[in-house]
């Protein structure tokens, strides 16, 4: 293989979509993906066995349709990468075990890696490599972090995160507060553009002087949006969704965008990367471009499709641990759904206790 | 390979006798045995996973996450290797390991107070289909037979006359397919068995994942 270009394919599987993405170095190659959202929407929210449940049907298709679209052989693959976590601990379970038995069955090295650090990797697809060190907000569902990664394969340092609800989560609730369905996100952020993002000021959380610098809350914003809507709704009068919509959506990213910046500053790094399915919000990419150009820090942030989950950064990830000659994981590797941000991948246990299967598995693997 | 009860096993079968066999009891680490159980498996008879023309996979009824460890694995392995999947029901391999050959049932724990379970006229020959119930409740359709699995060791009240096996044999399975092939006869395609609906409930701070 070419050291610096390994051809990756990736697995991933931590919440609602099946995702297999197969990339060469920093070249997005394929990026194939099944989602269970619209089962879960008639719930309002991700279910787990409902997700796990759909993850078991549509791996295997998924991979192969990965293969056919990349247009490789299973053989010339360099490596097997999945996210091991942090995640829904049945899904995460699934991609993890079809990663094992897909890097087992044709001898090549297997890399479980990090969520949140692929969510940043994935940019090196549509910008080239990542400048060392970046900033990461990461936005979605799941989590909302602040991040800065002097090197993603193996030093990422959490800077700040939500205490209470993620962003997305925010989204998803006023959304069913609003009766617009799920998930919230796009139609909150279809609506707020006809809305007025000044017309109700919502409360921006944590951002006294002596809140922390760099976490977020938005469960207090979620109540006063919601409070407000009822209080409307109690007095009879008609509530103003684009409105609320647009407000509400100024107070998330406001906040987001602010002490992201400012953290750039603090920490004199002059690159800001954003991800998670929030990035795809476009009043966040607009307000963090502006706050951005006026601090003289660059912005990045991929397209949609590449900020909500999917294979294709979990590939990336998993390339450039190939490409700095990480170590592999083992076959016992497991599925921890409360991974620290601050491993991005999980290597294989070299000590007394495993010598033995380990030895066992390299031959089997690797002769 | 069967992940659908507390045993994780694998076993290696060449069409007229099991070559190895792996078999632990540990039901809250499928994910992390199985795979160290087949590298095992196949070191002990010396050979790679290449050489394996066909794999069979216990299809549950069982607990889903461990149940879908085997599943995906199985069906993994079909794909990279371009061998064929055949599905069997779990309960199938206890009734062959158990050589009974007269009517009796095969119960599993189903956690939750519950037994999956089936009857059988003989080890090869399951005359119900699998089931998910409460031991009291099937008391008199189970009455007088002897039974064997782990559901019927933790029930006595309801299955006083428990026998052998208690776990699963993957080496079982792989010769009820081995005779299975040569017969012709169907197997299960390589689904779950689940027998429950999922728990259709969004936990409380859904997705949130990051570790605060
Ligand atoms: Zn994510």
């Amino acid at each position: 293989m070419a050291a610096d270009e390994p051809l990756v394919l990736g697995i991933e599987t931590s919440c609602d979509e099946t995702g297999v993405g197969i990339v060469r170095g920093t070249t997005l190659l394929a990026d194939a993906i099944a989602s269970s959202v619209d089962t879960h929407a008639r719930y309002g929210g991700v279910v787990p066995e409902i997700a796990s449940r759909a993850h078991l049907e549509a791996m295997v298709p998924t991979i192969e349709r990965a293969l056919k679209v990349a247009g490789v052989s299973a053989r010339d693959l360099d490596g097997i990468a999945v996210t091991a976590g942090p995640g829904l601990a049945g899904a995460l379970l699934v991609g993890v075990s079809a990663a094992k038995a897909y890097a087992y069955a044709l001898n090549k090295p297997l890399y479980g890696v990090n969520h949140l650090a692929s969510h940043i990797c994935v940019d090196q697809l549509e910008h080239g490599p990542l400048p060392e060190p970046t900033m990461a907000l990461l936005v979605s569902g799941g989590h909302s972090s602040l991040l800065l990664a002097p090197d993603i394969t193996a030093d990422v340092r959490p800077m700040g995160a939500t205490i209470d609800d993620a962003a997305g989560e925010a989204f998803d609730k006023i959304a069913r507060v609003l009766d617009l369905g799920f998930p919230g996100g796009p139609v909150i952020d279809r609506l707020a553009r006809e809305g007025d993002p000044n017309a109700i000021a919502f409360p921006r959380g944590l951002t006294g002087a002596k809140d922390p610098a760099y976490d977020f809350s938005f469960s207090g914003l979620k109540t006063a949006v919601a409070r407000w809507i009822e209080a409307k709704r109690a007095s009879g009068e008609e509530v103003p969704v684009r409105d609320v919509a647009a407000s509400f959506q100024e107070a998330v990213v406001d906040v987001l965008t602010r002490k992201a910046v400012r953290a750039c500053k603090d920490e004199g790094v002059d690159h800001l990367m954003i991800g998670g399915g929030v990035a795809a919000n476009s009043r966040l990419r607009a307000l963090a471009e502006e706050r951005c150009e006026r601090a003289g820090i660059r912005l990045r942030v991929p397209r949609p499709g590449l900020c909500t989950d999917n294979g294709a950064m979990v590939a990336a990830l998993g390339a450039e641990m190939v490409a700095r000659n990480r170590p592999a994981s083992d076959l016992e590797l497991s599925a921890d759904s409360s991974l620290p941000v601050t491993d991005p991948h999980v290597p294989g246990n070299h000590g007394h206790d495993h010598d033995h299967v380990h030895e066992v598995s390299k031959e089997n693997l690797y002769s | 390979m069967d992940t659908a009860t507390p045993a994780v096993t694998v076993a290696l079968h060449d069409g007229d006798s099991v070559v190895a066999e792996s078999r632990q009891v540990d039901a809250r680490r499928h994910g992390e045995l199985l795979l160290p159980a087949v590298d095992r498996v196949l070191k002990e008879a010396g050979l790679k996973l290449d050489a394996v023309t066909g794999i069979v996979v216990g299809v549950g009824p069982g607990p889903y996450t461990g149940l879908r460890v085997g599943l995906v694995t199985a069906a993994t392995f079909a794909s990279a290797l371009g061998v064929p999947v055949h599905g069997l029901c779990t309960l199938d391999g206890l009734a062959h390991a158990s050589g009974i050959e007269e009517p009796f049932v095969v119960a599993t724990d189903a956690r939750r107070k519950e037994v999956y379970w089936a009857r059988y006229e003989n080890s090869r020959t399951r005359v119900t289909e699998a089931a998910v119930d409460r031991p009291a409740e099937i008391a008199d359709r189970v009455a007088g037979l002897p039974a064997v699995g782990a559901g019927a060791r933790l029930y006595p009240e309801v299955f006083p006359d428990a026998r052998d096996p208690e776990h699963q044999s993957a080496g079982a399975l792989a010769a009820l397919a081995a005779e299975k092939l040569v017969a012709g006869t169907d197997f299960l395609d390589p689904l779950p068995m689940y027998l429950r609906r999922p728990d259709a409930q969004v936990p409380k701070n859904y997705k949130v994942v990051t570790p605060k």
